[in-house]
């Protein structure tokens, strides 16, 4: 506190300014001044005006507290006197650090204040804008608030919102990212999809839960996380223009079905199952099998009898047969006494 | 004379009658195919064009080993605008570490340019296979600075039609079945031109069927090594 004294018109003008501000928000106060942050805590607890009145029960409480009263030791001078060698296994480290701190023989560590982690601006824009693309330079500007707070806190965000005037934009990222580049990119796609209803005079910015990440150099060529970083975004970039869905990683699935022997994952999600089907798979599958003529087909090898899901109702019968349709070497099968084509072994 | 010599052994000029020698390839993993292909394997860094008009005869087999080898590597594939669907069990069974691919759906032409030249600019992806049904020069050019740019192996499909346009690929190939193999045609590479379309035998997936086969050639080994329970015959 010395040290902010002159800013604030020395120690008197300090506490009435302190006072006056508590009182306002109605708190009932008791203060003290002391050299040290616990020896004022002490004080003002206590009510007391020298160190060595304070009564222990300022200073210590539960077990220490009872031991304390036990021994016939009232006051902090009392407490004092006694020899530390013989008081610090009795009553633990806690209390003679505590004392140590409020003397002054050691530093105290403080938590200070932390604000909040969470980001909210708003910027009144200088004229209205009609055209969504517009507002991504005033954009920038809260996007470049934003990473300097993220930076300064180590944190990255996993999603934001962009409000323009009554219409909200939810932003999700792949990964957790605190560049302002990163996330106007991302803004950008979204907005270069929207309409505005009516001019725009107001934009904002709101982020919440924070995750950790720690600060790291970019750009290292060859740097696998720098890659991996790099494809998070190349997936949202490519999943902002071309839909949700529209980008998808492959799993295998253990079902005999060959329509359900897969599934869409999310790139980079893998499915650690073991899962090997009995007969040879085409690389490409038809979606939609496609209904054939007898004649189409010249049959090579086969068959291989897939029999499977009568237990949920979307059952197969089917006799599987490697053939040749035109040029291309086939996968076909038949069921009910119908031919279809169901992949290409490409 | 001298000076055209030192030009010529610091490889910055490339002579028509000798392979050139790119920096970075991958193999291709069939012999035949590496010994036709500039530096012994698929460019990276670089358009590759692949053109056919033909699905199922062996056009992606022909890039199995190489992918197989770069996702376990880690690195990362993105199938652009496939025109089936790209089957998970199959591909594990070739070897493809399944995590490492994406599959991009890109109805429109323009969107499938975007999401390709996007793809290639970044150091997230390090191989791309793309259908696109038409592009222009212009259009590939920049692909093909992108390729450069981000150092990916980019493979292109293409109709066979695209023959006749002028491409900024520095390897183009045609597929054509022929009699249970693959011919490849190689009407481009950087190295002298090659004379006969290239016969590369493929995996015949009957093998896998053993028994029940009906044409199964004789003297080659089955892929699989498994017993094929296969209840039903016809």
């Amino acid at each position: 506190m010395a040290g902010s004294l002159r800013h604030f018109g020395g120690r008197e003008a300090l506490l009435t300014k302190l006072s006056g501000g508590l009182a306002g928000m109605n708190l009932t106060t008791a203060w003290a001044l002391a050299p040290t942050p616990r020896a004022a805590l002490w004080l003002a607890r206590s009510g007391s005006r020298s160190l060595d009145e304070v009564p222990v029960e300022a200073a210590c409480s539960g077990e220490t507290l009872e031991f304390l009263r036990s021994i016939g030791v009232r006051k902090l001078h009392e407490l004092r006197s006694l020899p530390r060698e013989g008081l610090g296994p009795r009553c633990g480290a806690a209390l003679l650090d505590d004392l140590d701190r409020a003397l002054g023989a050691v530093p105290e560590g403080r938590v200070f204040f932390a604000p909040p982690p969470r980001f909210a601006a708003t910027l009144e824009l200088p004229a209205p804008v009609s055209h969504a693309e517009g507002l991504l330079f005033a954009a920038r500007r809260l996007l470049v608030q934003l990473e300097g707070l993220l930076a300064a806190r180590q944190a990255g965000i996993h999603r934001f919102r962009f409000s323009l005037g009554d219409q909200h934009l939810e932003i999700g990222l792949g990964s957790a990212a605190r560049e302002a580049e990163r996330l106007s990119r991302l803004l950008r796609e979204k907005l270069a999809a929207l309409t505005l209803e009516q001019p725009v005079e107001t934009i904002g910015l709101e982020a919440g839960d924070f995750v950790p990440m720690p600060g790291r150099t970019a750009g290292m060529f060859g740097d696998r996380l720098a890659e991996a970083e790099d494809w998070a975004c190349l997936l949202e970039r490519l999943e902002m223009r071309l839909g949700r869905g529209a980008v998808h990683g492959l799993a295998i699935y253990p079902d005999h079905r060959p329509e359900l022997a897969w599934r869409r994952v999310e790139p980079g999600e893998w499915e650690p199952r073991e899962f090997v089907q009995p007969g040879p798979r085409p690389l490409w599958l038809l979606e939609d099998p496609r209904r054939l003529g007898e004649d189409e087909v010249k049959l090579l090898a086969g068959p291989e009898r897939i029999e499977a899901g009568w237990w949920d109702g979307d059952d197969a019968r089917r006799d599987y047969f490697i053939a040749k349709w035109n040029v291309s070497m086939a996968w076909i099968y038949r069921e009910a006494g119908q031919w279809y084509l169901h992949g290409f072994f490409a | 004379m001298a000076v055209l010599d030192t030009l010529l052994q610091r490889h910055s000029v490339w002579r028509g009658a000798a392979f050139a020698q790119p920096a970075n390839v991958i193999a291709s993993g069939h012999a035949a195919l590496d010994a036709e292909l500039p530096g012994g394997g698929w460019p990276s860094g670089a358009l590759t064009e692949i053109l056919g008009n033909f699905r199922g005869v062996g056009e992606l087999q022909i890039l199995m080993p190489a992918l197989a080898a770069l996702s376990q590597a880690g690195k990362r594939i993105v199938w652009l605008a496939p025109p089936h669907l790209p089957y998970a069990p199959a591909l594990a069974a070739a070897g493809i570490d399944l995590a490492h691919l994406a599959v991009v759906r890109a109805p429109g032409r323009r969107d499938a340019l975007w999401a390709a030249e996007q793809v290639l600019r970044g150091a997230g992806c390090r191989a791309l296979l793309a259908w696109l049904h038409r592009a222009t020069y212009a259009e590939l050019q920049r692909l093909a600075a992108a390729a450069e740019a981000g150092g990916a192996f980019v493979v292109l499909f293409r109709p066979r039609e695209a023959e006749r346009q002028p491409s900024p690929a520095c390897l183009r190939l045609a597929l054509e079945p022929a009699a249970g193999d693959l011919a490849i045609h190689i009407l481009k590479r950087r190295g002298p031109p090659a004379s006969a379309p290239l016969r590369l035998a493929l995996d015949h997936p009957a093998h896998a069927l053993g028994r029940t086969s009906f044409s199964a050639p004789a003297g080659r080994q089955p892929r699989m090594h498994r017993s094929v329970g296969l209840p039903v015959h016809p």
